[in-house]
């Protein structure tokens, strides 16, 4: 669900909209400029992301400087759209790029090349103003070749390496939340009693809007699975076993505490 | 080899390296010149392979033309008062014996204690815990014993601590100093003057003093640990103060923190059992106050990413812990089975990763304090005799008991991690298979998915 408080009047990024069909929300919305500046404070928002690439060799068509065609890309970890709350990316390339500093607008964010080189990518990920004013970085080491190095190349099988991790926003303001209440890219958080936010506006027409998910992206066939039940599993087994052996050591140290009380120097 | 020579039978051919070997032998049965066989032999009967002591610069006298004699002559010393003379062997050189004071004469030094008269004793010097008779007494004590103020309050007529007879020579000496002094200028710079005996905090200071030397090992340990905790918060509250904004609200519980943390190295001075609890208080509480200055540095970042928090959150908590104790941490986890860095690092799983560190830790604490105290318990068991039959077997059995339990600690997840081969330091008896020795412990039951 995409709603159109991305059009308010106070987001310079995007043109007003006007949309006659939304007139009666249009008084709740002058509100929002208050909104906009309020800031809500002990609540984070979580934004579950997903970045890295894919690469596919040439094979018969690879040249020396030239032998893959990669894709270097942040979806959300599900495949929502994440320009609800990324405005841009910026990709920085190694210098021996042409134009290094490669701008992405709109969703889906991804940049897609063609080299012989791995290197560290730098990905800035811009939010709209009423997420964050501060840009975040992540880095990705491009990787073209796989791990087993005596394994054929394919051309049809791209080597992908992929990291998940979170973006956690603290200092939302009440647009912000207002905006994503039921957006599945999101993972929104249990509000603190007494706040309410401005109703979410129904959505605009899909097919206005490029679709900003990759849940049909080509390359999603190979996209990795996050499934973090295996890892609350080990952890939780984990600390079930240091848990006991904490037991043990604190029971053999009182044991020996009780002996030694015996043998102490009078 | 010189009777076979007689006997006119052949010698038998010593092969080459013994003929080596055999000379060696024969230069240290040689004596070399310069100094004697015996003292020789000392040093290993063989010549050094760097000769340090060049054999031929031994005894090597100097070359002298001088006549030089010993002769046994009576003397004086200037630092007795008598005229007492005594005898010595005394090194003369063509007949003329040597000039000058007894040599160790020099070394006669003794301190001038400033005597008072009793004119001065009146204007000046009365004190109502001192009688004249006293402070008399004291000054001849002084004089007699060089300052010497243990021996002083040793000898001493009546019970005084050495502090207090200290106290009341130099403030003596100085009130005399000063009223002598034809004007104030003169003696400032006069030590007794600029920097006078302080009673109270001398006396603090050696109160202090005998607390830290009569600290047990396990004392140190939590001092060193209070301190270090007490440090970080500090640190941690200036780099808190100094990102803080105005409009952000301070985290309430660094507050508390920081005053206990101020309380904790400034106690060092208190009592023993003041500190105890103290200790344990203090480094529970500092890393709350740890947690909650991670936390407000993260809010105030605006926005970040889980990996970076849980990053920030793990350095936080193992602050207090060495190089040496992170590694065996990682180490653990490893063993364990578990992602130095979670694959998938949600909110629940890197709250349940920072535990399970956290949680690490205390097992790698607890170990090494059971390790101290069975050191502590060998040394008293060492030390003391006549033990009872039973409660050698008794320690016996607990030591062999703790030497399985510590492989056993890291051999964990040797199932889950079936195909690795684990390269472990421990002992060789890292117990795979229950055959634990006399079923003195029952082994963890390794959980298995299937159990959950």
């Amino acid at each position: 669900m995409i709603d159109t408080s991305l059009s308010k009047k106070k987001d310079p990024d995007q043109p007003e909209i006007s949309l006659p069909t939304l007139k009666s929300q249009r008084t709740k919305m002058g509100k929002s400029e208050d909104s906009e500046k309020k800031k809500i404070k002990d609540v984070e928002i979580s934004v579950p992301i997903v970045y890295g690439n894919a690469a596919f060799w040439l094979g018969k068509k690879a040249s020396e400087y030239q032998s893959h065609r990669w894709t270097v890309y942040v979806r959300g970890a599900t495949n929502e759209d994440l320009s609800v709350v990324v405005k841009r990316a910026v990709f920085q390339l190694h210098s021996s790029f042409n134009n290094p500093t490669r701008v992405v607008e709109s969703a889906p964010f991804e940049l897609s090349e063609s080299g012989w080189g791995e290197f560290e990518i730098a990905i800035t990920l811009f939010f709209h103003n009423d997420v964050c004013e501060k840009p975040l970085n992540l880095y990705h080491h491009l990787k073209l070749y796989p791990e087993d190095e005596s394994g054929p190349m394919s051309t049809k099988k791209p080597v992908v390496v992929e990291s998940y991790d979170e973006v956690v926003f603290t200092e939302l303001s009440e647009s912000f939340l207002a905006r994503v209440q039921n957006h599945p890219a999101v993972t929104f958080p249990r509000l603190p009693a007494g706040v309410t936010l401005p109703p979410s506006v129904s959505t605009e027409d899909e097919s206005k809007k490029k679709r900003g998910d990759t849940k049909d992206h080509p390359l999603s066939q190979w996209f990795l699975n996050f499934s973090e039940a295996d890892e609350l599993l080990q952890l939780a087994a984990a600390r079930q076993q240091v848990q006991a052996h904490i037991a043990k050591l604190r029971r053999q140290i009182s044991l020996t505490d009780g002996q030694n009380q015996q043998f102490k120097p009078l | 080899m010189d009777a076979k020579d007689i006997l006119g039978l052949p010698k038998t051919p010593l092969p080459i390296p013994q003929e080596k070997k055999s000379r060696p032998q024969k230069d240290s049965q040689r004596k070399p010149d310069g100094i004697s066989r015996e003292v020789y032999a000392l040093t290993g009967g063989v010549a050094p392979l760097m000769p340090s002591i060049d054999v031929s610069q031994l005894k090597r006298r100097p070359p002298s033309d001088e006549k030089i004699t010993w002769q046994w002559l009576p003397f004086t010393s200037s630092a007795r008062k008598d005229d007492l003379q005594l005898y010595h062997w005394v090194r003369v050189v063509n007949g003329v014996p040597p000039t000058g004071d007894y040599s160790f004469a020099k070394y006669n030094k003794s301190v001038d204690v400033i005597r008072y008269t009793d004119e001065e004793y009146e204007k000046y010097l009365t004190d109502p815990k001192w009688t004249k008779e006293e402070t008399d007494q004291l000054f001849d004590l002084c004089e007699r014993f060089d300052l010497r103020f243990i021996i002083i309050a040793d000898r001493f007529p009546t019970h005084r601590t050495v502090e207090e007879l200290k106290d009341r020579y130099y403030s003596v000496s100085r009130a005399i100093l000063v009223a002598r002094a034809p004007s104030p200028g003169e003696v400032a710079g006069h030590p007794l003057v600029k920097e006078p005996y302080n009673v109270t905090q001398e006396t603090e200071r050696k109160r202090a003093l005998s607390m830290v030397l009569s600290q047990t090992k396990h004392q140190e340990r939590k001092d060193a640990e209070v301190l270090a905790e007490a440090k970080r918060i500090d640190e941690s509250r200036m780099a808190a103060r100094a990102a803080e904004e105005p409009d952000l609200p301070v985290p309430s519980d660094v507050g508390p923190e920081s005053a206990e943390g101020a309380v904790g190295p400034g106690d060092t001075i208190s009592p023993a059992n003041v500190q105890a609890p103290a200790a344990a208080i203090a480094p529970s509480t500092s890393v709350i106050a740890d947690n909650a200055s991670t936390l407000a540095s993260l809010r105030m970042l605006r926005v970040y990413l889980r990996t970076y928090a849980l990053e920030q959150m793990v350095q936080a908590a193992s602050s207090s812990a060495g190089l040496r104790t992170i590694k065996r941490v990682e180490q653990t986890l490893q063993d364990l089975g578990v992602n130095l860095k979670p694959k998938v690092p949600t909110k629940a799983v890197c709250a349940e990763h920072l535990e399970l560190r956290k949680e690490i830790l205390t097992l790698l604490n607890l170990q090494k304090q059971l390790q101290y105290k069975e050191a502590e318990g060998s040394s008293f068991r060492d030390g003391s005799y006549g033990d009872m039959p039973g409660t050698a077997k008794r320690s016996q059995r607990a030591a062999d008991q703790d030497r399985t339990f510590v492989p056993d600690t890291i051999s964990f997840g040797g199932d889950r991690v079936v195909k690795r081969e684990q390269k472990r330091k421990g002992p060789g008896r890292t117990s795979e298979t229950p055959s634990s020795p006399a079923g003195a412990h029952k082994r963890p039951r390794k959980m298995k998915a299937s159990d959950l």
